[in-house]
């Protein structure tokens, strides 16, 4: 009797120790972004209907790819700081190409995702056979491709972006059952992400890629074609660039510092997601809410009211608060 | 026939011991090639003219100085990409408490320092303490500062006394105060990396942290060291820039780009970003480089974006003039 009595509270502990196991597993940024949404919602109740939080979603979305793309470089111990200049040049160029006639909006986007393939190339080429480390490859790659995306306009925004073209990013799918409205862009950002989680968590390539990240040598000395997997992961994230440009484009108007300070939000965003600089470790999932944890930092900024400088300061504290807590939280589970 | 082989082992033997950096080369080639084109498409000063020969250093004065402190940094496995802002609040800063009058110019230099050494003592102990990734850490507090800066300043503010506008124009006989300044602050750079135990200690931190801490290194107090250096580095370079203009306004930091055209002036120099490798005479040739193209390019009238489209691709065939070589992969 009195055994039993003595057991059970032990028993109980098992079961929430656990628990207890359970939840410490699950990564940090999924505390911090449902922290910050769950605020978000109090404060405003846009964020609380469903048509509120699928517009933060196709918002977040374009961020979100290009944090994939991001990823897929920083796991091989690269970075690739040429996204923010490849959107503006896919806004800009667009504008161009298109001049008002929605027919050439496949051209337009055709032509973007070829200009995104060839830098990419050069990105992986440098990287690869000039033996030239990435953040100075990709730092020329920026100054280039913004120079000359300007240089191509003339200095100044030309042209319209047609509707056709900024439905990808502002468009939805009507009448879904569930939700109502559903983003284009949210199912194009499922769509890579699926596509990326296959290829990243669940393909021999996505191996190499960490591979590469944790030990070049090592990697090199198993078979791994290290040049190779290098040049493919800059093309994923140019193309992914592009496309996160296209979607970009579609919400506010054609302006040339679009893309401005991408590159440093977006590591920002995979760092939050777990990701270590320097390479061999990255999810796609905790990637992808990381970027959502960005844009609802944003957010969240916003309906406080602070004046833009007060939001710049405020997001730093929170992105070094956010990195340090993610740091801490996976140092312990070593 | 022995004679020249032997001379030429001589030479070899010379070279190995000054031990250049290999980018001198690629800034004579660079020099020598914006010379000729200078004489054929343009009046062909650069070879002729000293005043412009002059200015291509005093061009390079501003990136120069926060440059070799950002080499310390990159000696140390570490990054500052904070360097910009921390230019920019030097700006407005001194030249708001200078008030254009000459006795406040000694307060609004103590006042700067400070800021200085808050910043970089802030920034190594995120990184050291918080273990923050260096990257991140100084892009969160570059992003403070300028929260800070736009919130109090939006405008030029205040100016600067024309006593202290001796720092950016004046010259010591034939030559420039900021040249003998940039010089002296790379030879600082040089003496600290190279003679000092501190030197020793970084490169030790940036080749290894592990080992060096296991030899009994503080290694955390080696790395804030380094980027309070490199932090009084850039508020020189911002004192240097508000001499210029007479007034600081909030954008000539992130205007210039000092944040990453200083890393990448480093590693075109030939210091490795993973650390523990390099000096301050290869960043220097890196900072020439740069105002070398600057002048070439004015003196060619050249489109501004094409010059931007330009010197993306020097950089990286600057440091592609000597990695190509290079057994060891990239990352």
């Amino acid at each position: 009797m009195t055994t039993t009595t003595l057991k059970q509270p032990s028993k109980i502990l098992k079961i929430l120790k656990a628990i207890w196991n359970g939840i410490r597993r699950i990564p940090a940024v999924y505390f911090i972004f449902f922290g910050i949404f769950i605020v978000l919602g109090l404060l405003s109740p846009t964020y609380q209907s469903t048509a509120g939080i699928m517009a933060f979603l196709r918002r977040t979305s374009p961020l979100a790819i290009l944090a994939i793309g991001e990823m897929i470089v920083l796991s091989t111990g690269g970075y690739d700081l040429s996204i923010g200049s490849i959107v503006t040049m896919v806004v800009l160029g667009s504008s161009l190409l298109l001049n008002n006639d929605p027919t050439m909006m496949p051209t337009a986007i055709w032509t973007m995702l070829a200009l995104g393939l060839l830098i990419g190339l050069v990105n992986g080429f440098v990287v690869s056979y000039l033996k030239i480390p990435s953040f100075i490859a990709t730092l020329g790659m920026m100054l280039l491709v913004k120079g000359g995306a300007l240089y191509w306009v003339g200095g100044a925004p030309r042209g319209y972006l047609t509707e056709n073209w900024r439905a990808f990013g502002r468009g939805y799918f009507e009448n879904v059952p569930l939700v109502d409205r559903f983003p284009y862009a949210l199912a194009i950002l499922l769509i890579l992400a699926l596509v990326t989680y296959f290829i990243y968590h669940r393909s021999n390539f996505g191996k190499q890629i960490l591979a590469i990240g944790d030990n070049v040598r090592a990697s090199q000395l198993s078979g791994v074609r290290v040049r190779l997997v290098r040049m493919i992961a800059f093309v994923i994230s140019s193309l992914f660039a592009v496309i996160g440009g296209i979607m970009i484009g579609g919400f506010g108007g054609v302006n040339v510092t679009i893309g401005e300070g991408l590159e440093m939000q977006t590591i920002a965003a995979c760092v939050v997601g777990g990701v270590l600089l320097g390479g061999g470790k990255g999810s796609v999932m905790n990637v992808v809410f990381g970027a959502f944890t960005m844009e609802a930092i944003f957010n969240l900024l916003n309906l406080l009211g602070l004046p833009k400088p007060y939001k710049d300061a405020v997001q730093g504290l929170i992105i070094i608060a956010a990195v340090a807590y993610v740091a801490l939280s996976t140092r312990k589970k070593k | 026939m022995t004679t020249t082989s032997i001379s030429e082992n001589r030479f070899k033997r010379f070279m190995r011991h000054v031990n250049i950096p290999p980018v001198y080369y690629f800034l004579v080639v660079i020099f020598l090639g914006g010379g000729i084109l200078d004489q054929i498409f343009s009046d062909g000063q650069i070879f002729t003219n000293q005043a412009i020969l002059l200015n291509i250093i005093v061009r390079s004065v501003a990136l120069g100085i926060v440059a070799v402190g950002q080499t310390l940094v990159i000696v140390g496995a570490s990054i500052d990409l904070s360097v910009a802002y921390t230019i920019s609040i030097t700006a407005v800063m001194s030249s708001y408490i200078m008030q254009g009058k000459t006795e406040n110019v000694p307060l609004a230099i103590l006042v700067v320092f400070g800021i200085g050494i808050l910043i970089g003592l802030t920034n190594g102990l995120i990184i050291t303490k918080l273990k923050i990734n260096s990257f991140i850490a100084t892009l969160g507090t570059s992003l403070i500062i300028k929260g800070i800066i736009n919130a109090t300043f939006s405008n030029y503010t205040g100016s600067v006394p024309k006593s202290f506008q001796f720092f950016g124009y004046s010259t010591i006989g034939p030559i420039p105060v900021a040249i003998i300044v940039l010089i002296l602050v790379v030879f600082a750079g040089w003496f600290l990396l190279n003679r000092t135990k501190f030197g020793a200690h970084l490169y030790g931190v940036g080749g290894n942290v592990e080992v060096g801490r296991l030899s009994g290194l503080r290694t955390d107090r080696v790395v804030i060291g380094a980027h309070i250096l490199c932090s009084m580095s850039a508020v020189l370079t911002g004192l240097f820039l508000v001499s210029r203009l007479q007034s600081g306004a909030p954008w000539v930091g992130p205007d210039g780009l000092y944040d990453l055209e200083s890393i990448a002036t480093s590693v075109v120099g030939g210091t490795a970003l993973a650390g523990g490798k390099g000096g301050v005479w290869g960043t220097l040739a890196g900072v020439l480089i740069f105002g070398v193209l600057d002048t070439v390019f004015n003196q060619l009238g050249m489109n501004p974006y094409l010059k931007t489209v330009l010197r993306g691709a020097i950089i990286v065939l600057a440091v592609a003039s000597y990695t190509y070589r290079s057994k060891k992969e990239a990352a």
